[in-house]
């Protein structure tokens, strides 16, 4: 019988592991990554959902959070909390140091030549939105040609189609190869002496590409153009250099690296985000204030008007602190074989279609696929209750859903603390699901 | 029974494979889409009415989810050949059922069939799946009473 002195599971136990667990698969993860440990950091992953362990693989819509991150909201809040940059109290100063030395802690992991070229959004989507309204309404004209992929997130799409409505400039697609990868020989071609910005994913959430930023900027910069890279996919997963993508722009969320909701990164280069006006305006935007007229901050804070979101800022360093101990590239190598294990096992289910590169050097850990005759929701559904997260619809991308010609996929995301196990349980999951479904891919 | 059990049975599967009242209607009198702008599903939705606010024929054309399909076929033969004022009370029946919280409200006996949706409502977001055939019918009804020819017949139906 339980008793009350019995202790509550904590962060030291473990669920126990399901028979099929060999030690085998074990020595199969090979990454230098100790799983293990990584698991006890995040508290959610011992959750259980009808009695059965939860298999978190929705990583690419948002990342669990270790401990030390989410401690350190709870510290902010009961020790240091304070608006910035404006108080002359302690609490103030403390407040702002951490803020503000979250700024360099980012501009390390993205290898940025200075902080002030770091600006705090909300994320991705707002990142991306500063520079259409601020950089683009100054610098779009008619005629001019936006080159992006038919892979974009809505995010990297929808603000480019309001800007190429409003200055009557183009959107112009790049072609995919069969694989899902871009096709660089009609890129050459497509991104011509019209083009003012190329804008592209590092990593597609869907079909898990990598993208060759660093070519494609190199063609864009040929012709004058100026390079966005969405990063919300690549940055979590990919060891990132912003000087060595040769890139202007690289937008990315923090709550997809295992920090909280509610911060995105714009990084820009100086010249350009001097030259821009701001996007919002208001309070600590502004170096003087006159009634009839204002002069604005420098950079960073000329983009950063209003309270910040000071905690989930300051969290955001410790999830940072995570990925740099663990190493980008290693976050990478296991990423890569857990991916090139999923790509193997799924392949066993006949009649399955995965989409994507099929090689695991040229994707990330995103893995798309659907199931004969059973639509993505069913499948979402069904491995719900045994306890697997999944997503499944258009993942925001229906123009790509389109050129697929599905209305939806499901898809598996990996991180850090995925194993090999539990892609041994979504297998499991998917048999059972074609079983209530009655359907042909497991006979 | 496990909830998913419960969610996949087997009328519901069986509409699933084989969809009653599935295609188009050449000469409809009214053709109406319906959007689910959680996952992107669609369908079109043809309806024949004649002149006496009868509903003669009814197709869809959907591409969607097992719930979704299912409950657009069940939603088919139920109003197929009732009057429009009629189909307007089995809309509303349905959606009481699939929306009310709580007490539960028996079915009319044609609607027999749609007592297998019940389960979805386990599933909150899956309740729009359910309804998006409803939704878009009422629409469609909607449309063929504001039609010229048709609205001195279909008004005393409201």
């Amino acid at each position: 019988m339980q008793t009350l002195n019995q202790p509550l599971k904590t962060a030291e136990t473990e669920p126990d592991l399901p028979h099929s667990y060999s030690e085998e698969r074990e020595t199969a993860t090979m990454s230098s990554l100790d799983i293990d440990k990584i698991r006890r950091d995040f508290p959610i992953l011992r959750r259980e959902i009808d009695g059965k362990r939860l298999v978190y693989l929705d990583n690419a819509a948002t990342s669990q959070k270790p401990l030390s991150m989410i401690n350190c909201l709870n510290e902010y809040y009961q020790r240091y909390n304070a608006n910035v940059h404006r108080g002359i109290h302690t609490l103030s100063e403390e407040a702002t140091a951490l803020y503000e030395g979250t700024r360099e802690t980012v501009r390390r992991f993205i290898d940025a030549r200075e902080s002030c070229e770091i600006i705090f959004t909300r994320g991705t989507t707002e990142a991306i939105n500063l520079v259409a309204y601020s950089w683009g309404r100054q610098n779009v004209l008619p005629g001019d040609e936006i080159v992006l992929s038919p892979m974009e997130h809505h995010s990297n799409l929808v603000p480019w189609q309001v800007l190429a409505q409003e200055r009557e400039a183009k959107l112009v697609f790049l072609d995919l190869t069969e694989d899902g990868e871009i096709n660089m020989e009609t890129a050459a071609k497509l991104i011509g002496p019209r083009t003012k910005l190329l804008t592209i994913t590092q990593m597609s959430n869907v079909l898990g590409t990598i993208t060759p930023v660093q070519e494609l900027a190199r063609l864009a910069h040929k012709q004058g153009a100026v390079v966005l890279v969405d990063g919300a996919q690549g940055v979590p997963h990919l060891e990132t250099s912003v000087q060595s993508m040769e890139v202007d722009f690289l937008a990315f969320s923090m709550h997809k690296m295992l920090g909280p909701t509610g911060v995105g990164v714009l990084w820009g280069k100086k010249e350009i985000l001097n030259a821009m006006p701001p996007f919002m305006y208001g309070g600590d935007m502004i170096s003087s204030v006159a009634r009839e007229r204002s002069r604005y901050n420098e950079l960073p804070w000329k983009f950063e008007a209003g309270t910040p979101n000071i905690a989930d800022v300051i969290a955001s360093g410790k999830a940072i602190d995570y990925l740099t101990t663990l190493g980008m590239e290693t976050v990478r190598e296991h990423e890569m074989e857990i991916t090139r294990y999923a790509l193997s096992r799924l392949k066993e289910l006949k009649g399955i279609t995965i989409y994507g590169p099929k090689d695991a050097t040229k994707r990330g850990g995103v893995v798309s696929f659907n199931m004969p005759d059973i639509h993505p929701h069913d499948l979402g559904q069904i491995l719900s209750d045994a306890g697997i997260a999944i997503r499944a619809g258009h993942h925001c991308c229906q123009p790509l859903m389109k050129d697929l010609k599905v209305m939806g996929t499901a898809r598996a995301s990996f991180y850090i603390y995925n194993t090999f196990e539990e892609v041994d349980m979504l297998m499991a999951a998917l048999r059972e699901a074609d079983k209530v479904m009655g359907n042909v891919a497991c006979r | 029974m496990s909830l998913v059990d419960d969610l996949y049975r087997e009328t519901i599967l069986d509409h699933y494979h084989n969809p009653r009242n599935h295609g188009c209607i050449e000469n409809a009198t009214t053709s109406v889409e319906g959007v689910n702008p959680l996952c992107g599903d669609e369908l079109t939705l043809y309806l024949k009415v004649n002149e006496a606010g009868l509903i003669e024929d009814i197709k869809m054309n959907a591409h969607g989810c097992s719930i979704n399909t299912a409950s657009g076929s069940m939603m088919s033969e139920a109003i197929l050949g009732q009057t429009v004022e009629r189909a307007k009370e089995i809309i509303e029946s349905f959606k009481n059922m699939m929306l009310t919280k709580g007490e539960e409200l028996p079915l009319d006996e044609e609607m027999e069939d749609l007592e297998a949706l019940r389960g979805v409502k386990k599933y909150p977001v899956r309740i729009k799946c359910a309804l998006l055939p409803w939704n878009t019918l009422l629409e469609g009804l909607e449309t063929a009473e504001a039609k010229p020819g048709l609205s001195s017949t279909l008004s005393d139906s409201k």
